[in-house]
């Protein structure tokens, strides 16, 4: 059974198609990309699996559980987790208390417990904080866990995101545009990053990229997106010299 | 537990003049030292008992005192809402409204005027269980919206409330209850006081306050981290409700007599005035907003209508100046849980470790 299934997702805003009929059969373990040109509908997909749009038409389901219809965080606690093309971390609250958030769900003491101070409270905070650390640590973020995540560097609040994405315990990671702002160098290194918390989480990946180095460089399948259709999908050899890609993502005569 | 500041903090903040800096440590050393707050409680509660026992000050003092009281509980409630969570709840008065009659109600015309004294934790607590749940019935559609439209929606709420009480004619219609006997003392204002402060404190410093806190940064991303928003926000209006219901019920008891009038929108407006002043998100600034708008407005009482005028410059200038109130987004260390700081206390035991074997 496919770790994630769409099966002909379509999403309307208003009369604008911005995906239509979008089919994906992930393997857990896979790492796949989708690209595409601005406003191909790849944050779309996102959005939709993630439960932030309700699909119009179609089904996605991870390990056979329909998401359509699901509120965000129900899908997170069925294990997807993302990060956003544009950072999205709660800025003003501590990097711990970022990581911490993630671990909402999972937290079992009752309102009433938390109020005053008793029961189960104590220990898991504790269980918590401790666990929170520990994830920090792994990513060498531990020493800011004090910090408002503000302040943080831009390239920390990139790996903070996935921290915090990473803390929900997902099985299925989605990375919005994680390359977004960074030079050939920092590519580099994020293209093993990538590949370390695959093997290290045992994730599966699906990526959404502009920056065709990271897609090309670690990505087993590709989709290519255009106007909400897909319009090409294979290994990264077949994307490179699919016609049809070059005349519509790269344009005529493009170069990459 | 010497509670110190990361050195980084200090290293930020360049030398001025000695005398100023002097102060500044001073000052620091004692809203970070966690053993004050025992003996401020203890003393608190022991001035309460004796302040109304020997009249240590004149009972124009100790009706302030007590209002103080009342306003910190309101103000603390509505920060949740307004600060924590960063939404914008301007009927207030409205759950005030709830609590106060609720048990004017019941002191007036269900229970014996000897039991009264008795019972009236249990009153203040029903009035309270009463308000929570109107609160949560009034949370369930109101937060389909955000913004704007939950102002408006909870306004609303705050004229329904009073339009609903001017036309019950079994509990006074638009006269109100007069007579209610004076139950609201001291002590038990300070007592109610401290529990809500500590209540909201708690929940705030917990795992539900965290993803109240993760809504006001960012609604959509905190859903998908897993915080079931709905829940939270759910939470915290019963919460927030439940003490304005309390607040009420002590306001009645102190004013001895209530009317739809007093819990109008100006009521609504004068809370929301106390936090902003104070500063949204945190504990120590809705104390301190509430007891610096309560006793501003006594003390500027001899300019007449002219404090009205005042008050508000006040307010602009604080706009101007401290957009985020006194103490916006920040704490005195000792209003934070033990457990916050163990969070730190790990951190900080772990980076010793670590740090040692490299030294060695």
């Amino acid at each position: 059974m496919p770790l994630l299934q769409a099966k002909q997702v379509t999403h309307y805003f208003g009369g604008l198609c911005a995906v239509s009929d979008f089919n994906l059969d992930l393997a857990a373990g896979e790492l796949i990309g989708i690209i595409g040109p601005n406003g191909a509908g790849k944050t779309t997909i996102f959005n939709l699996i993630t439960g932030v749009y309700r699909a119009t038409r179609g089904s996605i389901s991870m390990n056979g559980v329909e998401l359509v219809g699901k509120t965000p965080n129900q899908i997170t606690q069925l294990g997807i987790a993302r990060t956003f093309q544009n950072i999205r971390l709660f800025k003003e609250l501590s990097v711990l208390d970022n990581v911490r958030i993630a671990n909402y769900s999972r937290l079992n003491y009752t309102p009433l417990e938390a109020m005053l101070h008793v029961g189960r409270y104590r220990s898991e905070e504790k269980r918590v904080a401790e666990k929170a650390l520990d994830l920090l640590s792994v990513f060498r973020l531990d020493g800011w866990a004090e910090e408002r995540a503000a302040n943080l560097p831009y390239g920390s609040q990139r790996r903070l995101e996935i921290v915090r994405a990473l803390a929900t315990g997902p099985q299925l990671l989605l990375l919005d545009e994680p390359a977004a702002g960074m030079n050939p160098n920092e590519i580099m290194q994020l293209m093993d990053f990538i590949h370390w918390i695959r093997d290290q989480f045992k994730l599966t990946i699906i990526l959404i990229e502009h920056q065709m180095r990271l897609v090309m460089g670690i990505c087993e399948r590709i989709k290519v997106l255009d106007f909400g259709a897909t319009i090409a999908e294979g290994l990264p050899e077949e994307i490179r010299n699919n016609p049809k890609v070059l005349e519509a993502y790269l344009g005529e005569g493009g170069e990459e | 537990m010497p509670t110190q500041k990361p050195p980084q903090s200090n290293a930020q903040t360049p030398r001025q003049e000695g005398k100023w800096e002097r102060w500044r440590q001073r000052w620091d050393r004692i809203a970070s030292n966690r053993r004050i707050l025992p003996v401020l409680l203890a003393a608190g509660f022991v001035l309460s008992i004796l302040i109304p026992r020997f009249n240590l000050v004149n009972p124009y003092i100790q009706l302030i005192l007590m209002y103080v009281g009342i306003n910190i509980i309101l103000c603390t409630s509505l920060n949740l809402i307004n600060g924590y969570m960063g939404e914008f709840s301007v009927g207030h008065a409205g759950f005030m409204a709830v609590g106060a009659y609720v048990s004017a109600v019941l002191t007036t015309m269900f229970i014996p005027t000897a039991l009264n004294p008795w019972l009236f934790p249990l009153i203040v607590v029903v009035a309270g269980l009463a308000t929570g749940l109107v609160g949560l019935v009034v949370a369930i559609p109101s937060f389909k919206t955000r913004g704007a439209y939950l102002a408006i929606v909870t306004l609303a709420f705050n004229m329904i409330v009073k339009s609903v009480i001017e036309n019950i004619e079994a509990i006074g219609g638009p006269r109100g209850i007069p007579g209610i006997e004076k139950l609201t003392t001291l002590p038990w204002t300070f007592f109610w006081t401290v529990l809500a402060i500590w209540v909201i404190r708690n929940f705030v410093y917990s795992n539900f306050g965290r993803g109240v806190l993760s809504i006001r940064e960012d609604e959509i991303a905190s859903d998908l981290m897993s915080v079931n928003t709905r829940q939270a926000k759910l939470l915290a209006f019963t919460i927030s409700s439940f003490f304005a219901g309390i607040a009420g019920a002590l306001f009645a008891h102190l004013l001895q007599f209530i009317s739809p009038r007093v819990f109008d929108i100006i009521k609504s407006t004068d809370v929301l005035i106390m936090v902003y002043l104070g500063g949204i998100g945190s504990i120590t600034g809705s104390i301190l907003g509430a007891t610096i708008f309560t006793v501003l407005l006594e003390v500027l009482r001899p300019l007449g209508v002219w404090r009205m005028v005042l008050m508000p410059l006040v307010l602009v200038l604080l706009m101007l100046f401290r957009p985020r109130g006194i103490m916006g987004l920040r704490e005195f260390r000792w209003l934070i849980p033990h457990y916050q700081l163990l969070a730190a206390h790990l951190w900080r035991k772990k980076k010793e470790a670590t740090d040692a074997p490299a030294a060695s």
